[in-house]
């Protein structure tokens, strides 16, 4: 079994598998994990590759250990380098340390300076070697052969996971990779060989999760335009939504997709769309129709770098802002975020249980860290509440769809529902659905808008909150993919004698303020978290007067993930700080403003934006 | 056809025009067209026998996007240019539905004419009313996509456009629409006819409707003396089509094209349960 990791963390092992174009690294990767699955163990496999369609260079990452594994670590413990053409462009992705391996070939060229600058030992066997030997081999599977001797997993499941894989292309792929397989893994120093039992695990990518998720809420349609990286959950879903009797239309662009599913939940059908960050700036105006007509739907957005075309095959948390304020009017909604692969199953599910009791929009966000990465995880969490559409029920009184109830949900009627007839409308309208211009109608209905989202009980879900209890004097706010890193992180630094707890938001908007002010009780400081470089989250939190003093920003843009170690770091910077003063000094950043003049004046939030770039500002708020 | 008749064999209508007509008033100016539509549409449902209840108008942002809320049925407003986006969703959700789709040029062949290419390409089975009087009239007179461009009344192009005007027959054709037809707001008994053989048309069924604007195009006024009877047979032929598309002057009334072409509509297979599916994910 993998080494204990110098950290004192329970033992997990980390892996990168690069090479050029056909060289067959994501396969290898995507083989790796399913071996590491066989073998009993819990794992994560990222992908990073370039813009190519095909040729390009290619990288899998993949780290196992015998708990759920959400994120990667600071190192990799081993590289394998099928060859070493464009292994610059992985130079920042594959940080390794002097306890690392390199696993190459010396016929395939030598090791660059920049990988031996790290004080990685050198592993050299003659794996094209290896390769020719067997009729139809190839280096890949020999290297992984050896790689898995060096990582110490069973020959068998090695096997066993590249026949389940190659079999499916022929019999004799899956024979000669066997063979190559078996000759890496005899060649190469091993570790000792640990199995372990096992419970019931899946294997599903972020965007088949999401999918999921919108099948289990009861989402029946789907329309949608194709772009990176949503696209997966889009494939995924079209063959599955037919199984189940639904279907899904592909739209001519996101203007279309998002007014599509607007007609589709019209009629009474639970529906979706996904799309990127571009995609979702397009759908802006739709989903502001969808609030006002109270017509419910969800936008799956899996974020990519920003801002315009951006980083599109790479992953940032920075639509956050987007989601929150991007309409036009008042406009109230829900903004979720999935807190690991896993759980994009469940946020999905919740998200469109929810805007089908609230008839509102749910922007679901992910980013391709969680979408395109590849999990080995516990069966998905089920939503167990029954939340659904409250239709109408017509009597003797004339229907009025837009009714003011005391919680401000109006039961819906269906087309083909006799009596229920009405017009949906994007302009402010009465009660009974007629176009108003007027001041009393257009308060009354922008508050029961935002009632029925305020007054509604979400239950404990809004959040997931680990660590070490109300006693910790350190609290990490973190969202979406981010939440792995923070979570290792909190243990780390709680191992190291920093209490440290860990609040990952699921359901960003509505803010839940009593509930996250629970959350904090006790928290002598708080550094929120996340992958972009405005804070995003920070400056809502601030903005929602939901923050206490001492309360730090450690935010950095993508595409390279957050690591552990560098939130180890930040937190350790704040808890150096000392308490801050009421009023910070004048001239200061935007982001240490105190809002007391709102009403706070027992709290008096000093924030300043920390980032591994652009170190903390001093002196002026540590006094 | 009159209407309700009851003495060709055709059995009455439960409902008549008039229930089909909601109890808003239309905001619409005197004169305007767009009455000629409402009056036409509520009486080719009194004559298809439509349940009100299975009725569904669809509508973007315009004077004429105003129709859904005169009609006595289930609709939706909603925004400019996305009334078909809206209306195919409802349709691939809701196929027991009949979705007819209303709205102007400018909402149809501006900010939504790409909706409008890939709704005749894709041939729902949705009827699509644009009422043409070749001016934004709610954003008070500016030009459109089928307006003269020498049409110098608006401030926003003081010497005209200057650019050439869609035809609009003629995109639809191209574009694979399988029913085309042209129809005008004072003929009020064919353009009755025109909208019953539009929904009744499987399929994607383009109804361009001349509606003048008194307020802004008075000079549309003169259109009842320029229009005139579609001189040749319906056809299914494409080349025919846009032969006679191309050689006319844009005034005639009648069916120009109705062709049988594949609509599309998600398949409803299997009824699958969600454990199978999710039986994929298990190691």
């Amino acid at each position: 079994m993998p080494q204990e990791s110098l950290t004192g963390q329970p033992s997990r092992l980390s892996i990168a598998i690069t090479g050029s174009g056909g060289s067959g690294a994501v396969t290898t990767g995507s083989i790796l994990l399913a071996a590491v699955a066989r073998a009993g163990y819990y794992g994560l496999m990222t992908r990073s590759a370039g813009p190519q369609i095909r040729g390009g260079e290619s990288a899998a990452m993949v780290r196992f250990g015998p708990g759920p594994v959400n994120g990667m670590d600071d190192r990799f413990d081993i590289l394998v380098a099928l060859d070493w053409l464009n292994i610059s462009r992985f130079y920042d992705e594959i940080p390794l340390g002097a306890e690392s391996l390199v696993l190459t070939d010396p016929a395939g060229g030598t090791v660059p300076a920049e990988i031996l600058a790290s004080g990685a030992q050198v592993v050299e066997l003659p794996l094209k070697a290896m390769a020719d030997a067997v009729a139809g081999g190839r280096l890949n599977m020999a290297a992984l052969g050896a790689a898995g001797a060096m990582a110490g997993l069973p020959l068998a499941a090695l096997e066993a996971a590249a026949t389940a894989t190659l079999g499916r292309k022929s019999a004799s792929v899956a024979e000669s990779a066997v063979a190559c397989l078996q000759a890496g893994y005899a060649a190469a120093p091993a570790r000792p060989v640990t199995a372990i039992t096992g419970t019931e695990r899946w294997n599903m990518s972020g965007n088949e999760a999401s999918g999921l998720g919108a099948l289990r809420g009861g989402v029946r349609f789907v329309a949608a335009y194709p772009i990176t990286p949503a696209t997966e959950m889009l494939e995924w879903l079209a063959p599955r939504l037919e199984k189940v009797g639904g279907g899904l239309l592909q739209a001519e662009d996101e203007l279309a997709s998002v007014n599509m599913i607007i007609g589709g939940s019209f009629g009474g059908v639970p529906s979706l769309t996904a799309t990127s960050g571009p995609g979702l700036s397009l759908m802006m105006e739709g989903l502001g129709l969808a609030v006002t007509s109270e017509t419910p739907i969800v936008v799956a957005n899996v974020m990519r770098g920003g801002p315009s075309t951006g980083i599109p095959t790479k992953s940032e948390q920075s639509d956050l802002n987007l989601a929150l304020y991007g309409f036009h009017g008042d406009a109230p909604h829900l903004v979720l975020a999935a807190t690991d692969i896993r759980d994009c199953t469940f946020t999905t599910q919740w998200a469109v249980r929810l805007v089908e009791h609230l008839q509102t929009v749910a922007i679901v966000l992910t980013d391709q860290a969680l979408g395109q990465s590849r999990t080995i995880c516990d069966p998905p969490a089920e939503f167990p509440d029954k939340l659904s559409r409250v239709t109408a029920e017509i009597g003797a009184e004339p229907y009025r769809r837009y009714a003011l109830t005391e919680t401000g949900i109006s039961p819906m009627a269906l087309p083909g529902q006799p009596g229920g007839l009405y017009v949906a409308d994007g302009l402010e309208h009465n009660p009974r659905g007629t176009p108003s211009s007027m001041a009393k109608d257009h308060a009354a209905q922008l508050e029961k808008r935002r009632r029925k989202l305020l007054d509604f009980d979400y239950g404990p879900w809004w959040a997931e909150i680990r660590g070490a209890g109300p006693l910790a004097p350190l609290a990490l706010v973190t969202w979406g993919s981010a939440t792995g890193a923070v979570v290792e992180a909190a243990e780390r630094l709680t191992a190291a004698g920093h209490p440290t707890r860990a609040i990952a938001l699921r359901l960003i908007a509505p803010l839940r303020h009593a509930d996250l002010a629970q959350a904090l009780d006790g928290a002598e400081r708080v550094l929120v978290v996340e992958q972009n470089q405005g804070a995003q989250l920070f400056h809502y939190l601030h903005g929602e007067q939901a923050l206490p003093a001492g309360a730090h920003s450690f935010a950095r843009p993508g595409p390279l993930p957050l690591r552990p170690g560098d939130i180890v770091t930040a937190a350790l910077a704040t808890l150096d700080r000392r308490v801050p003063a009421a009023v910070p000094a004048a001239g200061t950043s935007p982001a240490t403003t105190t809002p007391e003049s709102q009403g706070h004046a027992s709290v008096s939030p000093t924030a300043d934006t920390t980032s591994v770039d652009r170190p903390a500002p001093t002196s002026a708020q540590e006094h | 056809m009159e209407g309700a008749s009851t003495s060709t064999g055709y059995q009455a209508p439960v409902l008549k025009a008039k229930d089909y007509k909601s109890d808003i008033n239309p905001i619409w100016c005197p004169g305007c067209g767009d009455f000629g539509v409402l009056a036409a549409m509520t009486k080719a449902a009194a004559y298809l026998g439509l349940a009100k209840e299975q009725l569904a108008m669809v509508s973007g942002i315009g004077c004429s996007s105003r129709l859904p809320a005169y009609i006595n049925s289930y609709g939706f407003h909603g925004i400019h240019g996305r009334s078909l986006a809206i209306a195919a969703g409802l349709k691939a959700a809701r196929p027991d539905l009949t979705v007819v789709v209303a709205g102007g040029d400018g909402d149809g062949f501006s900010i939504g004419g790409n909706h409008f290419i890939h709704a005749c390409r894709r041939n729902m089975d949705l009827t699509y009313i644009v009422m043409d009087n070749e001016v934004y009239g709610m954003t008070k007179g500016q030009a459109s996509p089928t307006t003269q461009p020498d049409w110098r009344n608006s401030k926003l192009t003081p010497r005209g456009t200057g650019v050439r005007r869609f035809q609009p027959a003629a995109l639809a054709l191209a574009a694979g629409a399988s029913f085309i037809a042209r129809g005008f707001t004072g003929d009020p008994s064919g353009l009755t006819q025109l909208i019953v053989q539009a929904i009744q048309h499987p399929g994607f069924s383009f109804l361009h409707v001349l509606s003048p604007c008194q307020t802004y195009q008075p000079e549309q006024k003169e259109w009842k003396h320029l229009v005139h009877e579609h001189a040749a047979e319906v056809t299914a032929d494409p080349i025919e089509a846009a032969r006679l598309i191309q050689a006319d002057d844009g005034m005639s009334l009648g069916v120009i094209y109705a062709q049988s072409l594949p609509t599309w509509l998600p398949p409803h297979l299997s009824q699958a349960s969600l454990p199978e599916i999710e039986a994929e994910f298990h190691l």
